[in-house]
């Protein structure tokens, strides 16, 4: 199969700091590949570099996707070409409904059913997060996504500040945002970050890494890997660079 | 009956005493300056008018064909030409010129200058010195229109001061929705407005008032309202101003006379050019459990200046509840805004007033985040910008919706 993303000895900072130290990696069509690692690993660094933002500065390296080299490229570019993304903590934009944001980016009839099933007619018409709680802001994200409908989909920690009762309905959300649940569509590809593994339980993964320090340091199973990390922790991470 | 002689001559007396007396807020201007008179002819509709002051009307939310409008009041200059009732709201609602209405009902006295004071300053002297006409409207008790009134002072000439005397009044139980648009039929038409209007709610009524106004970079404006509301009246007050303006310097007072009375003012700027505006609304809480909100978003661009004020006084010795929430962006390094929250008890033991003024840019990360839905930087500022703006009022026909975010497109960029 080939490769929809390839990412070659990336280097990024932050400011002063050098968050990302020479990653490589790659992911092929329809495949879904975990990320773990501890705080301030550069996880998180690693999906927004790769969605384009401007504070995450590339100092090496290369980034294509979909066999287009996409470095240099804005972040509306790259979600123009087909990289989505979920944040772990969506800034709140008052005035601007959930909504508006759907009206924009495509017509709101369609999702009607999505809407619905993810508990959110109730926020259409409330400014973007603003108020929303964890559960509320995931699925408000999940929903931008299907209604965006990137081929790629980068998301960050989707059980974080979410209850046990939700993150089932956000698993089935992440489902049906990458097409597992039909037979016929074409499976979109993913990245998800998670700290808990709980995610895993609903969203069979075919790869995971964990990201230590800026480096990817391993790779493999993910259920293997997130045992691993809960006997020993990132203990051993250091030994592997 | 045409109102007491003996009144109207205290009234000039008053305001001839007044006649050079400066205001306390904004640039003083010499009336002088603007002393041609020009009358116009009567028109059968409104479809009649040129089409440059039709243009304009529409552009400051005048219906036209006067589709979901109950009634209109349109005044060119210094004449009053043309003035209609639908007849479904015949015997609810009143619709005629403020000089109209002195020569037909006396108890005017009663409410003509008895909310702004005639003297408090040279131009609500030069009100009632020169009038020039103004809006009558009147909803009578329990009546309660299903559609707005709608009223156009359009100023299509140079060198002029148009000075209009407004009175609504609101008998009790009654509710009405008013849309006032103040305009120019020419771009660099030089001159000045000067709006008197007096308000009165009585006893449970309900106004919702929306003025929109579209200056132009010679024009200057002088605005003065009062409005007074009885027990559990309510008075919503929309403004809207997109476009520049020389100068404009307004106070609104919102007056909760009467127990469990409500005001609201909802204030959108939009500072153009070298525009210098003054806007400020207050809301003086008298009456028992009386409620009041005062919402303002402002945006400076070019080389404009706004002062943004707003005032809470509470005065009773009931509970009370007053919030005012100002915000700003600044587009331009040469544009100025000043936001003077304000807030005062008197003697108000139970009154909770609070206030939040903030200015700042739009987010990066609120742009970043529409962004990574796809879209582009320049419509993601203008959404959020938009968005900054909605106050959601309504009876606003889409089309100044558009005018709004076109504004808003052109100069965002700056902001960038």
């Amino acid at each position: 199969m080939q490769e929809m993303l390839k990412v070659e000895d990336l280097w990024v900072s932050v400011g002063n700091k050098e968050v990302l130290k020479g990653i490589n990696f790659s992911l092929k069509y329809g495949e879904i590949h975990t990320l773990f690692g501890p705080n301030g690993a550069g996880k998180t660094s690693f999906m927004m570099t790769l969605m384009g933002f401007p504070r995450y500065k590339i100092a090496q390296g290369k980034i294509y996707f979909k066999g287009e080299e996409i470095t240099d490229k804005d972040v509306y570019e790259r979600a123009r070409l087909g990289l989505g993304i979920s944040f772990q903590r969506p800034p709140t934009v008052r005035g601007v409904t959930l909504r508006k944001l759907i009206e924009i980016m495509s017509n709101k009839e369609e999702f009607i059913e999505d809407i619905e099933k993810l508990n959110l007619s109730g926020h259409l018409d409330r400014g973007l997060n603003d108020g929303f709680s964890g559960g509320e802001m995931k699925r408000s994200e999940l929903l931008q996504l299907m209604v965006q409908r990137p081929d790629l989909v980068l998301i960050d920690e989707p059980e974080s500040g979410v209850d046990i009762e939700n993150i089932a309905l956000v698993g089935d959300a992440i489902n049906t945002l990458l097409g597992k649940d039909k037979v016929k569509e074409q499976k979109r590809s993913a990245i998800i970050i998670t700290h808990t593994g709980y995610i895993l339980d609903y969203v069979n993964a075919d790869r995971g890494y964990i990201i230590f320090d800026g480096n990817l340091v391993c790779g493999g199973n993910p259920r293997d890997i997130l045992s691993e990390i809960k006997k020993h922790g990132y203990r051993r991470c250091a030994e592997c660079r | 009956m045409p109102i007491s002689k003996t009144y109207l001559s205290d009234l000039k007396v008053r305001a001839g005493k007044a006649k050079e007396k400066k205001a306390i807020l904004g640039p003083d201007l010499d009336l002088s300056r603007y002393g041609q008179h020009i009358e116009r002819g009567k028109i059968e509709s409104l479809e009649s008018l040129p089409q440059q002051a039709k243009e304009a009307a529409i552009m400051a939310g005048i219906n036209i064909n006067e589709e979901l409008r109950s009634g209109s009041y349109f005044q060119v200059d210094h004449s009053v030409v043309y003035e209609s009732l639908n007849k479904a709201y015949e015997g609810q609602l009143e619709i005629m010129s403020t000089t109209d209405a002195l020569n037909t009902y006396d108890w005017l006295e009663d409410y003509y200058w008895r909310a702004v004071p005639v003297d408090q300053d040279k131009y609500t002297a030069q009100v009632e010195l020169n009038m020039t006409h103004g809006y009558f409207i009147r909803v009578l008790p329990y009546q309660k229109p299903q559609y707005p009134v709608q009223s156009c002072l359009l100023v299509a000439e140079s060198y002029i001061s148009q000075n209009v005397h407004n009175i609504i009044i609101v008998e009790e139980g009654a509710e009405l929705q008013v849309i006032t648009g103040c305009t120019l039929a020419r771009s660099d038409a030089e001159g000045i407005h000067l709006g008197v209007s007096e308000f009165f709610v009585k006893k449970g009524g309900k106004l919702f008032f929306t003025m929109i106004h579209n200056w132009a970079d010679n024009f200057h404006v002088r605005p003065r309202t009062w409005a007074v509301v009885e027990e559990d009246g309510a008075f919503v007050s929309n403004y809207v101003l997109l476009k520049p303006v020389k100068s404009i310097q307004a106070f609104p007072v919102a007056y909760l006379k009467g127990n469990r009375s409500s005001a609201k003012f909802n204030t959108v700027v939009y500072g153009l050019r070298d525009s210098y505006i003054d806007l400020g609304s207050r809301i003086i809480l008298e009456g028992k459990e009386t409620r009041g909100e005062s919402i303002t978003r402002t945006i400076a661009a070019d080389e404009s200046v706004i002062y943004a004020r707003g005032d809470l006084v509470a005065k009773t010795r009931g509970y009370c509840l007053a919030h005012l929430d100002c915000r700003g962006i600044v587009f331009s390094n040469k544009a100025k805004i000043y936001a003077i929250p304000q807030l005062a008890s008197e003697g108000a033991l139970k009154a909770e007033l609070s206030h939040e003024a903030s200015i700042g840019p739009i987010a990066e990360e609120q742009v970043e985040y529409l962004m990574s839905r796809g879209i582009s930087r320049e419509d993601a500022v203008s959404v959020i910008t938009s968005g900054f703006l909605n106050l959601d009022i309504s009876f606003i026909p889409e089309f100044l919706d558009r005018n709004i975010k076109e504004v808003i497109k052109a100069t965002a960029k700056e902001a960038l």
